[in-house]
């Protein structure tokens, strides 16, 4: 169809001038156009300039999209002919107070007033601190009973609210209610000393601090034209998939646990501590934070660095192949494992799920394939996708992705990397522009978007977590499956609460 | 089952030595900061202005491990002339003024209560609850679980329920959205129970300080008792507090 939206590149700076500015009509049926033709919103929010709000939306066909329009106060709901808005839509009526007219399901996302001091769209007024003030979604029928789970839950994880409806133990539909991370770090960001954005958008969320913390990188050196060395590319792709390895292993692990075969819980669980150990040799920390600045990394990777990871590597990487064998060998772990909570295709579309989710109902989409950036530009990166939608193929994508990531690691520490190390420094973003950056987190697309003023001041910093996307899934992989498969569920798709509640 | 074997010998023996042994980190691991007195004047401002945490106190050339991501900006702009982290792990305190330092750290053994010691030293069961933590401090606690550490051994436990809990071990800033189910779960543990604060976020509101969001620091909801520094801790911080402090 014919569009107005501007293409620009992932990390690739934009004066904001060039970014068409449409009438709130014509964005709006351009917007719906491209993603009713098979686009996907990779970002859709509102900021305040010069005393009104605006809107700015970017989107993801098999290019990269952006334009933005003046906001109204209320809108007819993009939500209900076009899905993928939904959550978004929610969002600008928490930050702004904006209307979308007839949303299918409008209800607060984190629960906080919004940043206008406009009347609470909501109903609101946040004398209580809990995000439960709301009339969850019930299901009536004699039979129907209702099962409250959080926000603190049995074990060591981040609170988050599930409320289920059941007939006996079949799950007729979860809501999920989060909030109660919320930090308020999208307001941070924009007020803040520079020299505290790398350390906040690392603790985004701390399981993903790396993804974060190159989106951050990566638009500061797009605003202020630098560009890291080779070496620090190879290092930041480490990095990265250090922390996929991690965590993709730490699942493997749990969702072994919660179908109760210990053996390959125990092993996981202790070979993801040494891939955390990997990025602690590399950094100084287990999580990767304090890796990447914006200009490259912190550390180098010296000859012994990369003897080091080698051989450590060499070392894990018959292990993990036997365990994943082991996994994937067991009857009665494939048994649970199996038509377990199945998304199908078209649901994951509507939903937009991202990442390992995604690819798990067939939709291929990987950062580092579409839109690569840093040494991904250099790698082949296998399209992974498989189309059953379950626990099965949810365990079985990250199983794919840990060996990928281990040869990808191992094949960039064969020749000797140099790079300069960056030391502190005063940046001074580009006035009046605008950058995305996307990054294949381990849970999928990572993104962040900035937008500075006329003296390089940032004036919107918008975050976006794959979990942002994912949340719906796990609500959607419920229905009709048994209540006590919630926790096997739950783990295949290990969303981050923080990373959602910002 | 003959896999199952093979994969279990093939995984073999893991669990470490530690306390009996002592164990070396990697070079680059950050841990308890160390400060050179007699650095210049100019210097030391230099690294007050460039922290981000705001965590070094100038006049009194100290630096203050509760408010200290451990991010090394200071090391590395002093190049170890005012600041060095070494490679010691062992940096919990029982008093919060501790955490202000030059570099030395009181004994956390011999500062821990005694009643605490003989109540709970055979069998302590924690209950974790992560108020707007961000997960990096949530799973450096849930690794001590794992076989390389094994938890269990010294008669610790993470238990489900506050109720059968002694002790609330908390991460986080607190969100204000959090506040009331922290507060609704120390209500529900039993007394006498113990708070232990784990990261920079609960010390002081770590990276998220000064926002209205957060609480800058647990200690101004609940009595703490044993403060963990880190972001996050690394997991022998947290062990090494624990044995330490109700052995």
């Amino acid at each position: 169809m014919q569009t107005e939206f501007l293409e620009i590149g992932n990390g690739k700076a934009v004066a904001r001038d060039r970014i068409p500015h449409l009438s709130f009509d014509d964005f709006r049926v351009q917007a719906m156009g491209l993603v009713e033709g098979g686009g996907k919103v990779v970002q859709y929010f509102a900021y305040e300039e010069g005393g009104g709000i605006k809107l700015l939306a970017v989107l993801r066909t098999d290019r990269l999209l952006v334009a933005g329009c003046d906001a109204p106060e209320a809108y007819p709901s993009m939500s209900l002919a076009c899905e993928p808005f939904h959550l978004f839509e929610r969002e600008l009526a928490e930050q702004f107070a904006i209307r979308p007219e007839g949303h299918p399901w409008l209800k607060m996302v984190r629960y906080h007033p919004n940043y206008r001091g406009r009347e609470d769209i909501f109903g609101n007024d946040y004398t209580q601190d809990i995000p439960g003030n709301y009339d969850y979604y019930a299901v009536d029928g004699e039979e129907v009973h209702e099962v409250a789970v959080g926000p603190v839950h049995a074990g060591v994880i981040e609170p988050g609210h599930f409320r289920f409806n059941c007939i006996g133990e079949r799950v007729l539909h979860l809501e999920i209610q989060l909030g109660y991370q919320h930090r308020g770090v999208e307001q941070l960001l924009m007020n803040v000393d520079a020299r505290r954005l790398p350390i906040i958008t690392e603790g985004i969320a701390g399981d993903t601090a790396v993804g974060h913390g190159l989106c951050y990188a990566q638009a500061i050196e797009a605003l202020t034209d630098t560009t890291p060395d080779a070496g620090a590319r190879i290092i930041r792709t480490i990095g990265l998939e250090l922390e996929r390895l991690a965590n993709h292993v730490g699942d493997l692990g749990a969702l072994s646990g919660d179908v109760a075969f210990l053996p390959p819980a125990n092993y996981c669980g202790r070979m993801r501590g040494d891939f955390l150990n990997m990025s602690l040799w590399l950094c100084g920390n287990r999580f990767g934070k304090g890796l990447v600045r914006p200009g490259g990394v912190r550390f180098p990777m010296t000859d012994v660095d990369r003897e080091t990871l080698s051989g450590r590597l060499d070392e894990l990487k018959p292990q993990v192949r036997h365990t994943i064998e082991l996994l994937f060998g067991t009857p009665s772990v494939r048994a649970r494992f199996e038509d377990c909570g199945a998304v199908s295709t078209d649901d994951a579309h509507k939903l937009g799920l991202v990442g390992p989710a995604g690819r798990a109902c067939g939709i291929a989409y990987d950062v580092r394939r579409d839109f690569p950036t840093e040494h991904y530009t250099q790698l082949d990166i296998p399209e992974n996708a498989k189309p059953t939608g379950d626990v099965y193929a949810r365990a079985r994508m990250r199983a794919d992705e840990v060996l990928q990531s281990m040869d990808i690691i191992e094949s960039l520490l064969q020749a000797p990397v140099s790079t300069q190390c960056v030391l502190p420094v005063d940046l001074k973003p580009a006035s009046s522009a605008m950058v995305v950056t996307l990054n294949e987190g381990w849970r999928g697309e990572v993104s962040h978007c900035v937008l500075t003023g006329a003296d390089g001041q940032i004036v919107r910093y918008k975050v976006k977590d794959p979990s942002f996307h994912n949340w719906n899934g796990l609500a959607m992989s419920l229905r009709d499956t048994g209540i006590s498969d919630f926790p096997l569920n739950n783990k295949s798709f290990n969303l981050s609460y923080c990373g959602f509640d910002l | 089952m003959i896999k199952t074997l093979q994969n279990r010998f093939e995984q073999g023996y893991r669990t470490s030595r530690y306390p009996k042994e002592p164990i070396q980190l990697p070079e680059r691991y950050r841990g308890r900061p160390q400060i050179v007195p007699d650095a210049p004047t100019e210097l030391v401002a230099r690294c007050a202005a460039a922290c981000p945490q705001e965590a070094i106190n100038a006049e009194s050339r100290r630096i203050d491990m509760g408010r200290c991501v451990f991010c090394g900006t200071c090391e590395r702009l002093s190049e170890g002339r005012f600041v060095a982290f070494t490679q010691d792990f062992e940096i919990a305190t029982a008093q919060k003024e501790d955490l202000l330092t030059d570099g030395s750290l009181p004994a956390l053994a011999n500062h821990a209560k005694q009643h605490f010691k003989k109540l709970f030293g055979r069998s302590l069961q924690l209950r974790q609850v992560s108020a707007a933590g961000c997960n990096a401090c949530e799973a450096d606690l849930n690794v001590l679980a794992t076989p390389f550490f094994d938890l269990a051994r010294f008669g610790i436990n993470f238990v489900a329920s506050p109720r059968h809990a002694d002790a609330i071990v908390v991460t986080g800033p607190i969100s204000r959205n959090m506040k009331t189910a922290l507060l609704q779960t120390y209500e529900a543990v039993p007394a006498p129970k113990v708070v232990i604060a784990v990261g920079s976020c609960t010390l002081s509101g770590g990276p998220f300080q000064g926002s209205p969001e957060i609480t800058e620091g647990l200690d101004q909801l609940l009595p703490v008792d044993l403060f963990i520094p880190g972001c996050p801790p690394h997991p022998l911080t947290n062990l090494h507090a624990f044995l330490s402090f109700f052995k």
